[in-house]
């Protein structure tokens, strides 16, 4: 059995003197697709940070392959391989797209033969606006760029936080064919934060239920074709 | 018409003036929002650098474009390492710690060199303009104010070095989380930002002499062409020395270099009335 991707053993974390995270346990193999879902508020987008590295893991630990990462910055933990995409999308606005894009290569730290390419093609967009400042870019066109942005460093795993969110319906849906089809021709690992009922079915391969800072319940592909037991996860 | 003429290179020159003091100061502030209290004695040390190595011998042209930058520039890495790193994010902490800093820097140049002006020889001599005379080393100043954001501006756009930099400064924790060691580039920024005073420092001292309480009578004028420019490095450093410099150096020619000092400071108050932010808060916001 080789060790997961990513993992975290009793995480605990938070703002300052704020608990968020009470005690986080979640692994995920390489080459998975994993949501994580929940209710407003219940610490998932801080989950993601303390994975990342922007915020410290005040005990409990992050692995990575069987590592724990918790002492590295976020910039060594983007080196290992993960890919980082905040709720927000956090596009550099006075950038132009094609710059954005660039400078996702220092996750790798040096220029991938073709990716640019690979990029272009699953996100046409970003081609034809190559030289708009991104700032000026439509939401869902700053979500495929901050998506790119990351796949410019060939990331083995990628951290989405709310993919979906402000974002037209279709868009979404051709967000999440694309990650699922990343992930089924180079095996690329997704953990995704979402809310939206749609694209959890149309990625997830499984799924993880955080209320209140813990992981309640661990779901089954099977267990996300009952729309109703999603939904009582998701409302208040 | 030869009045003209002098009137008018007066004024670049007040500009290039101005960019030469604000430069190294705004690539700090603007990246790293930052303010070095002590930037005043970095161009001191730059000035000392340049006699000091004169007296002992080394060609001046040398002591100014390579020793100053790159003893000040080494000043600088180090302070950001020992000082500036554990402030980041607290502006009024820094700007006491650099404010202490220049204490310090005034107190130890003194104790090592005395409180004497010491004069460095101006390279080149004059050039006639009709019935007037210019010193040619206005010239040079001209020249390297223009070449340093020139600079400045082709590695900030042109570069892997720039690219960074910039995301750095527009967003640190992306950037951070897209593998950029952001306190690498803080302390490189810092580093050049320094080097860059102090190439203006050695670059000035032929003009202005050097003293160990030297600095202060230039951060004025230097803090008031950032603050007027806001965070932009490369447009705020220009628009604003050149609005500065012009009104200011004009209003010297028509009634005296008092008045020119008291026109500086009156236009940037206006200008900051208008706009808080400096001139690229609101106009050329786009801009590097
Ligand atoms: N920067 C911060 N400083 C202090 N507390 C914060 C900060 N950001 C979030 N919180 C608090 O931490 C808790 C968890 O927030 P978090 O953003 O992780 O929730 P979330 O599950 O991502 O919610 P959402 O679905 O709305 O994005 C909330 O109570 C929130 O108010
Ligand atoms: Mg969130």
């Amino acid at each position: 059995m080789p060790e997961p991707l990513l993992q975290t053993v009793a995480l605990h974390g938070g703002y300052g003197g704020k608990p968020v995270l009470q005690g986080v346990d979640i692994a995920v193999n390489e080459g998975e697709i994993v949501a994580i879902i929940g209710r407003n508020g219940v610490g998932k987008s801080t989950l993601m940070k303390t994975l990342i590295g922007l915020l410290p893991s005040q005990s409990g630990s992050v692995r990575v392959r069987g590592q724990p990462v918790d002492g590295l910055s976020a910039h060594r933990r983007a080196r290992l391989g993960i890919g980082y995409v905040p709720q927000g999308r956090d596009v550099f606005p006075r950038m132009t797209v094609l710059e954005n894009l660039l400078v996702g290569q220092s996750i790798s730290g040096r220029t991938l033969e073709g990716k640019l390419a690979e990029v272009h093609h699953h996100f046409p967009i970003l081609r034809e606006r190559a030289g708009q400042r991104a700032g000026t870019l439509s939401g869902g066109q700053q979500q495929q760029l901050a998506i790119g942005r990351v796949l410019m460093g060939g990331p083995s795993l990628v951290l989405l936080d709310e993919p979906s969110e402000g974002i037209q319906p279709n868009i979404v849906q051709s967000i999440a064919r694309i990650m699922v089809d990343l992930n089924a021709k180079s095996g690329l690992g997704v953990v995704f934060v979402e809310q939206n009922i749609d694209m959890i079915r149309a990625m997830a391969q499984r799924c993880y239920v955080m209320d209140k800072g813990r992981i309640t319940a661990a779901l089954t592909r099977a267990d996300l074709d009952d729309q109703d037991r999603i939904r009582s996860y998701l409302s208040v | 018409m030869d009045y003209a003429i002098v009137v008018a290179l007066e004024m670049v020159r007040a500009v290039a003036w101005l960019v030469l003091l604000a430069a190294g100061l705004a690539i700090i502030f603007g990246m790293m929002r930052v303010i070095n209290f002590a930037h005043g004695e970095f161009l001191m040390l730059g000035g000392y650098t340049v006699v000091v190595s004169t007296g002992a011998g080394v060609n001046e042209w040398v002591a100014i474009l390579l020793l100053a930058p790159l003893v000040v520039g080494l000043f600088g890495v180090v302070v950001e390492r020992l000082v500036i790193r554990q402030l980041y994010g607290r502006m009024l902490d820094s700007l006491l710690a650099t404010w202490g800093l220049s204490m310090l820097m005034i107190g130890g140049v003194t104790l090592i060199f005395g409180n004497t002006v010491q004069g460095v020889a101006t390279p080149f001599g004059g050039v006639r303009i009709g019935t007037y005379q210019m010193p040619i080393y206005n010239f040079v100043l001209i020249f390297f104010a223009a070449a340093i954001l020139l600079a400045v501006w082709a590695v900030l756009k042109f570069t892997r070095a720039g690219l960074i930099a910039r995301a750095t400064m527009q967003n640190p924790n992306m950037a951070e989380t897209l593998g950029i060691r952001t306190t690498l580039v803080y302390m490189a920024t810092f580093g050049i930002g320094s080097a860059v005073t102090g190439l203006a420092g050695g670059l000035l001292a032929p003009v202005t002499g050097v003293v160990p309480a030297m600095g202060a009578s230039l951060v004025g004028q230097s803090f008031i062409t950032v603050i007027t420019g806001g965070a932009a490095v490369i447009t705020g450093t220009l628009s604003s020395a050149t609005i500065l410099g012009t009104i200011s150096q004009g209003t010297t020619f028509w009634a005296g270099p008092v008045y020119g000092d008291a026109a500086l400071l009156v236009v940037a108050l206006i200008l900051l009335r208008i706009l808080p932010q400096g001139i690229t808060g609101r106009i050329f916001k786009r801009a590097l």
